[in-house]
Formats: C-alpha cells, structure tokens, sequence
C-alpha cells in the first residue's frame, strides 16, 4: 500500500515490471553461458588466446623424413664408411631422399639409388657466394662428361679413402 | 516442485556446470612436455653452400605449395663501394639451387631465410582470432581451423616469413617442423643440410651445444631494432643482410 504523505514506502506498485525485466535478463544471461559454451573449444585459454588443441593437432602431423638415426638401424655398415670420409656430416636423406615410408615398412618402398650426375653438382658446382674453403668444381671441365662416382665413392668421395684433407 | 524463483537460481547454475563439463581435460603429446623446451634455430652464414637442400626438404615434408616457400636461400652480393646496397637474388627460392652469379669481386655469401619464431612476434599480436599462436616452447604456429585468411599477420611479419595458402586460403608459415621436434627428431631442414649450416637449437636443455656456440661466436639477429625477439640466430652475419 502506497502512503502518499508519509515516510515509508511498504510496496512498490509496479513490481512486477522489474520481477519480468530481471527475467529477461537471466534469460538472455543463460542463452549467452549456453552459446559461449557451445562456440568456444573446450582448449581455448589453455596455453594462451587460442586453442590449446591446436598444439597436439599439429605435432600429430605424419613425418616424411625418417631421420639418419632411424637410418643408421638398418645400415649401419654404411654409416662406418661414411663416418670415416668426408662426408660423415651429411645425413642419409639428404641424398637419398625422405624415406619415412621406407623405414616404416622397408619393403613397401624401395630407395632409388640417387642420380650423381645430378647430385653432386648441387654442392660442388663452383659458384662465387659458396664459402671459400668448400671443394667445389666447374663440373664439365673437372671430369668432362665422366659420371662422378666413375671415380669419387658417395659415401666417402675422397680418392683415397680415410685420407683427411685440411 | 520447480517454482519459478528456483528457476530463475537453478538455470545460470546449470549452464555454469556445463561449460565446466564440456571443457574436460585437454589432450597432451606422450613423452613431450612443452615446459622443457624453448625452440630456435643457428644459420651459419660461414656453412651455407645454397644448395637448396633445406629449401626441398621444406617443401616435402610439410607440403608447401609449389612457388612459396617457409624457408628460402637468398644469394648476397655487396660491392665494396656499396656496403649498404647489396645485390640480392633468390632464383625460386633457391628451390634448384644457384645458377652461376653474374657478379664477380666483391663480396658473396648465401643467407638461409625462414621464421624466426620471436618471443613478441608481430604475428601474433595482430591476430584477431587467436589462430596464430605462440607456443610454451616458443614456436609460433598456425592453427588452419582458426584462421579466417585476412591476412594482418602476412602483413605484420617484418621477415616476410608468411603468405597465404592459395587454395585453403590460411596463412601458412615455417611451423619448425613441431611435428618432428614434438617426437624428437630435428627439422627438415636441419637433418638435409650437408654442412651443417642449420642447426635446431633447445635453449632450455642446458647440453645442447648452442649454448657453447653463443657464448664463443658472434652471432646476431635480423633486424634486432625490432625488438621482436627473434630465435634465429645468423653466425657470421654480414651488415648488409635485411
């Protein structure tokens, strides 16, 4: 009952606006919680503002490159004469190409066994921004046509294996 | 019964508990704990033949498409009177390596190029969406299914490191081979190098010999003034590279 003249005021007349009002809200309150859930992944925040899924989603990706430790498993006897030539610092596959496939399952890939003619030059064709000291060639005058591992052992290309050359 | 003032308490509760169950326990990577690892990369200058192994390697493994690239070789010639224009070419990124240079004298050298996974990249910042991530074990990273292809991190990157993926339309950059560091192997550009003029650096693990490398060399940054705090350490870094 509303007092006109006095001090108190027991009950507000319209009371039930603001009952309906504070409705609404919660209402649309419980709809935002609801879709925030629903749009936002379970691992955002994790780590940082994004999505911490992302992180073993994209280390799951399958390798190519099988890594010369997987290699060097199966071929150890060729890793013992790489290890004493001068090409002990160069890993398989970067030869031979990515072989993950292969070490997975060696049968089901065979290696091809890598062009020189091609191969070599990558490396030791001469060219002026190479670095000094680097062994490298102008391919046609150095062997004139001949392939290189007519002479040069891949594995250890120094004529006379073993040898090191400062 | 259900009245409606307990409604009113009962349903933001119920909402609250659902996102709670919805968010669950995230999945983690066996045997990697990110907090033990804080990824870079060494680019010894002094190494680098420009074969384009690393280049190749790149692409294959993580399927770059053809005519771009997440790493790049990049060929420095600097005439003497010229030391702060230098001649730069990068013949298909280096992919097939270098054709003999037209120049002669001067001097000559090969910068392998890639992301440098900064502390306070750019990138990242300018995300709007949270695709671009950086990761605790600081490798930044794109995440496909987030990223809308507007392009702002493309345009950030001081390195020119990123570009748009021509047919899934995402920004795509050098992801440091996570899915190979991830399982303990290197990079595939670091495991095709034949000198040893990319080295995978875990300054976290107080064994790796990067840290003997950085405390003997001199070693620096691309464009320190920056301030991106950027991993990719160049040894033997001329002035002149940008």
């Amino acid at each position: 009952m509303r007092i006109r003249n006095g001090v108190h005021l027991t009950k507000f007349k319209d009371a039930e606006h603001l009952v309906r009002l504070a409705g609404a809200f919660v209402i649309v309150l419980v709809l935002f919680l609801l879709l925030r859930a629903h749009f936002i992944p379970k691992s955002f925040g994790q780590y940082g503002h994004y999505r911490g899924d992302a992180l073993a989603e994209l280390s799951s990706k399958p390798i190519v490159y099988a890594g010369h430790k997987t290699c060097e498993e199966c071929h150890s006897d060729v890793l013992d004469v790489k290890k004493a030539g001068k090409h002990a610092g160069v890993n398989c596959e970067a030869c031979h190409g990515p072989l993950a496939k292969h070490a997975e399952d060696p049968g089901a890939v065979t290696p091809q066994l890598p062009d020189t003619a091609v191969l070599c030059i990558r490396c030791h064709e001469e060219n002026i921004a190479k670095p000094k000291g680097f062994p490298q060639v102008v391919g046609a005058q150095h062997s004139g046509g001949v392939l290189c591992k007519t002479c040069h052992q891949p594995h250890s290309p120094l004529l006379t294996p073993g040898e090191k050359k400062s | 019964m259900i009245t409606r003032r307990k409604l009113i308490v009962l349903l933001p509760a119920a909402a609250l508990a659902w996102q709670y169950v919805l968010a669950g326990t995230p999945e983690t990577a066996p045997n990697y704990n990110t907090s033990e690892h804080w990824w870079g990369m060494l680019l010894d200058i002094d190494k680098c033949i420009g074969c384009g192994n690393c280049v190749r390697a790149c692409s294959t493994e993580n399927n770059v498409p053809e005519g771009y690239f997440r790493t790049w070789v990049e060929r420095y010639h600097v005439a003497d009177w010229e030391q702060e224009v230098p001649q730069v070419d990068s013949p298909s990124g280096g992919i097939k390596g270098f054709p003999p240079s037209k120049f002669t004298g001067g001097k000559n050298f090969f910068v392998p190029k890639m992301c440098n996974h900064c502390v306070d990249s750019p990138c990242t910042q300018v995300c709007p969406v949270g695709a671009t991530l950086h990761t605790p074990d600081g490798v930044v990273l794109v995440d496909e299914s987030y990223c809308l292809g507007c392009r702002y991190c493309i345009q950030a990157c001081p390195y020119g490191c990123r570009f748009l993926h021509p047919t899934k339309h995402t920004a795509e950059k050098c992801s440091l081979c996570y899915h190979r560091i991830t399982k303990g192997l290197t990079t595939a550009c670091c495991e095709n190098c034949p000198t040893g003029a990319r080295q995978l650096a875990d300054l976290k693990n107080p064994n790796d010999p990067i840290h003997e490398f950085l405390r003997t060399h001199s070693v620096q940054v691309l464009k320190p003034h920056l301030a991106t705090g950027a991993k990719a350490f160049y040894h033997d870094l001329d002035g002149s590279v940008r």
